[in-house]
């Protein structure tokens, strides 16, 4: 049975909303494909506006892969803002695709990519709109299946009513896997239902399906065991883990938007995974070990990427770039490539260290060295020991010193207010450090034409990391320590001047943590903001911090849990967590001890490095740690 | 810079809901993808050296936008065209490419042609606020502009405003729900008089209200005619050099 294009419904609302452009599709590279010809149908979404969810990697690299197959298609579709969904309501469009603007609900998965908890209303949002029952145990066969993933979904409990199933790790191999399982079902004539397809993917033990496991309570509250109430359903779900990231060299064509993006560039990812240890980062403990792509495969990517889509940036994309064993080489091999062709290269997520210096100046060989970026993280010496950044005051110094030497005006510094056994005096360390800091590049430029930003966000543990066992500082004590900060930096007579600061209050932090590490009775509280409109969480225009207090309220009347029991209360050792049978290879054991290490001031060396200190991932996982150097180099491209 | 060319294209379907910014990073990508040799500024940020004039406002579909390009190497005119157009999503189209000469292409733009097609609104009333508002020494209409409301006259810039008859358009084809078509030619002037004015000015004038939002789209833009009344094309000058 073919669907009708929902566009000639659509296009009449278009003239009534802002940035219509959003809504039309058709970017560069998108792809469109039968609809008959398909077995399997893919609807992927990003729970965020265009304009974020676009650029997103995730989202890029799948369609992209999933298009690839043969008698499988993939279109995209993201959360419509406020006014459209308006206007949607009152004239009966339901939600969308962009690519073909089929309604989502006639596709065999909606694959949603969570990046972040804030986008779960939104996901809500697009399931009314697309006239898919919220609860999971309300759909039908003639209904998707709803699939959670991205790092959020290494915790999928607080939405777990409302999904079918939910993957954690890296998506490619799964997405063709449960592709290939949907394929040989539907060409079975889709025996037992939708439920029997749900079986099919939980057995494999990489698809995790929230109806087949029951969460039994203590009278307390806490958790007293999660178990499969089915035979044949695993006791814990893996993570995915793809190995060999040159054999897998996407997006090879870029999406390029008509409409503006939070990212306009061509971003390539050099490796995935960290191993720096630092323990508040949750990306780093869920996508262990490391994998770089390497140097040649990058180039390559690079050339192809700028040349389908006419992108005039790259950016050179993972959780700690500077970390690629052979960056030296590539950055120099980029900048050598592309000098004088007016494209500019980028490196986000730099460490404090004079060797990114260097790549920062090669990167902008002809360009203005306007700022640079380190994030320290904490403000104390004993701070960033419990956390694990082993960044000295002394490497900073130096590092800034090194920077404004070299023609960098300004530096900005990233940190966090709240970490676990944080006091006043570790965060108005920041003020000290900041003032050296401009102490510094006056000395070292001989001119006071010199600027350092602090910004600071507010801690929220994770799941999966040393913290998931802290108390989360409550958003009195964060506000309070952000003004006192604010006030030792303005009032300083000889420094404040030079001294940006830019910070986010504490309130949202704490929605955050009750989404971050919450069980499945959150889920009545994100359904209760949803229904008093919630929309848009992570966007401070649209976040309601009061709405979230009086939902939570409401949904855990006669609960022996509120908001304070899942965000500011201290975990004891053998709590059972939320997600203990999601496993992402972690040792529990090894998690535990390195969160007594952080309350003790013990740092972790990097296992690149150092020996392994047997985080469990490796052996769990059947992983290894991939990296160079290769001593292969890029060679100049042939002009045409 | 060895060589402006100027470009004449179209913005059209769903492409018409595309903003001037829209279009401005789709054609500076469009360039860098195609192998055109675009000059840059100097400084340090140097920028592609393409300039637009006059862009159709988002939503209105256009089949006569301008733009320069300044390249740094002479460039074959109909090589130009095709790789553009083949670099530019579908809906963005290149019709014309020429070489400019003496005068700025914005100074010509001095007024456009623009049909509206208004879905389910009757003609008869069409017809009569025409008639109302062409009897009208001025007609002061309100938008909404960055600066807060502004109030200016909708009248003088319109140079004639007809209704086409909408039978002919659809012949051969099924009868399908009412629709009115309005054909106007308008002066560019500051400030700017949008279709969408000359709408408003036609509910204020005779109360004249279709249904649904109009369908837009620039026909032509060019040197006004004093004698047709009608816009030219902005590229005789060119033409009448001999070079094509």
């Amino acid at each position: 049975m073919s669907v009708e294009s929902l566009f000639p419904r659509l296009e009449p609302l278009l003239p009534k909303v802002q940035k219509p452009i959003q809504y039309v599709g058709g970017e560069l590279n998108s792809t469109v494909k039968d609809w008959d010809e398909a077995t399997v149908r893919w609807a992927l979404m990003y729970p965020d506006a265009y304009e974020v969810g676009l650029p997103n990697q995730g989202v890029q690299i799948l369609y992209e892969i999933l298009n690839e197959l043969p008698e499988t298609l993939a279109e995209r579709t993201y959360a419509v803002w406020p006014d459209l969904e308006a206007l949607m309501r009152s004239s009966g469009v339901p939600q969308f695709t962009v690519d073909a603007h089929r309604p989502v609900r006639a596709f065999d998965v909606l694959g949603v990519s969570f990046s972040t908890e804030l986008g779960y209303t939104n996901l809500l949002t697009a399931l009314d709109l697309a006239g898919i029952p919220l609860d999971a145990v309300d759909r039908t066969g003639d209904d998707p299946i709803v699939l959670a993933g991205g790092h959020a979904a290494f915790n999928p409990e607080p939405i777990a009513d409302f999904l079918d199933a939910a993957v954690l790790g890296d998506g490619e191999q799964i997405a063709i896997a449960i592709s290939e399982v949907i394929r040989e079902w539907k060409g079975e004539g889709a025996p037992g239902g939708r439920d029997e397809l749900l079986m099919r993917l939980a057995s494999t033990g990489g698809v995790y399906v929230p109806k087949f496991y029951d969460v039994e309570y203590h009278p307390d509250g806490r958790i007293k065991r999660v178990v499969p109430n089915r035979s044949g359903v695993p006791s814990r779900v893996f993570k995915h883990t793809v190995m060999d990231l040159d054999e897998w060299p996407y997006p090879k064509k870029p999406l390029v938007p008509l409409a503006e993006t939070v990212h306009e560039r061509f971003s390539v990812e050099i490796f995935r995974g960290c191993t720096r240890g630092c323990r508040f980062c949750q990306a780093g403990m869920i996508t262990r070990p490391v994998r770089e792509r390497s140097i040649t495969t990058i180039g390559d990517m690079v050339e192809a990427g700028l040349k389908e889509s006419g992108f005039s940036e790259v950016g050179l994309l993972s959780l700690s770039s500077a970390d690629h064993s052979e960056i030296g080489e590539i950055a120099k091999g980029l900048a050598d490539r592309y000098e004088g062709t007016q494209t500019g290269l980028s490196l986000p997520s730099t460490r404090v260290d004079a060797f990114n210096i260097d790549l920062a100046n090669e990167f902008s060989r002809n360009g203005r060295r306007s700022g640079l970026t380190f994030a320290p993280e904490g403000g104390s010496e004993r701070m960033r020991k419990v956390i694990n950044k082993m960044v000295t005051e002394e490497d900073l110094i130096r590092t800034v010193t090194t920077a404004y030497s070299q023609g960098w005006r300004q530096v900005k510094l990233y940190f966090m207010c709240g970490l676990p056994t944080e006091e006043d005096i570790d965060v108005l360390g920041i003020a000290d450090l900041a003032k050296k800091v401009i102490k510094a590049g006056r000395e070292a430029t001989g001119s006071r034409d010199v600027r350092c930003t602090v910004s600071i966000g507010g801690f929220v543990p994770k799941p999966h990391t040393p913290f998931q066992w802290a108390a989360q500082c409550d958003h009195e004590t964060v506000d309070r320590r952000l003004r006192e900060l604010r006030d030792a930096l303005r009032g300083d007579k000889e420094y404040g001047r030079a001294i940006g600061y830019r910070y986010h209050d504490g309130k949202p932090s704490i929605v955050e943590g009750l989404l971050s590490r919450g069980d499945r009775r959150v889920g009545s509280v994100i359904r209760a903001v949803w229904e008093d409109g919630g929309r848009f969480d992570g966007w401070s225009e649209h976040f309601s911090f009061d709405r979230w207090m009086a939902a939570a309220e409401r949904a855990f009347s006669g609960e022996p849990v509120d908001v304070d029991w899942y965000t500011t209360r201290e975990r004891e050792e053998h709590e059972v967590l939320p997600w203990d049978h999601l496993d992402a290879g972690l040792d529990r054991e090894w998690l535990w001890q390195d969160w007594q290490d952080a309350v003790n001031d013990v740092e972790v060396e990097d296992c690149r490095w150092t020996p392994c200190y047997d985080c469990g991932v490796c052996p769990t996982m059947g992983t290894e740690i991939q990296i160079g150097p290769t001593g292969r180099k890029l060679l100049p491209l042939t002009v045409v | 810079m060895v060589q402006r060319l100027r470009v004449r294209y179209a913005k059209r379907g769903r492409l018409r809901f595309t903003s001037h910014r829209d279009i401005s990073r789709a054609v500076e990508r469009a360039v860098r993808r195609s192998d055109i040799p675009v000059a840059f500024s100097a400084g340090f940020s140097p920028h592609p050296k393409i300039s637009y004039a006059g862009a159709a406002p988002t939503g209105v579909a256009s089949e006569a936008e301008y733009l320069e390009i300044g390249v740094s190497s002479t460039c074959d005119l109909e090589q130009v065209r095709a790789e553009l157009d083949a670099s530019l999503p579908p809906g963005l189209d290149v019709l014309e490419v020429i070489e400019a000469r003496a005068g700025s292409l914005a100074d010509r733009l001095e007024a456009s042609v623009w049909l509206l097609r208004l879905p389910g609104a009757d003609v008869a009333a069409a017809e009569q606020a025409v008639k109302e508002f062409e009897a009208a020494d001025r007609v002061e209409v309100e938008r909404l502009t960055k600066k807060g409301m502004r109030r200016f006259d909708a009248r003088q810039a319109v140079r004639s405003v007809t209704v086409v008859n909408e039978h002919e358009r659809t012949a051969g084809q099924e009868p399908g729900p009412p629709c009115v078509i309005l054909r106007m030619v308008v002066r560019h002037e500051t400030p700017a008089v949008r279709p969408d004015d000359v709408l408003m000015g036609l509910r204020l004038v005779a109360g004249f209200a279709p249904p649904s939002p109009p369908e837009v789209t620039r026909l032509a833009q060019g040197p006004l005619d004093a004698t047709t009344g009608e816009p030219g094309d902005p590229f005789d000058v060119e033409r009448a050099d001999g070079d094509l």
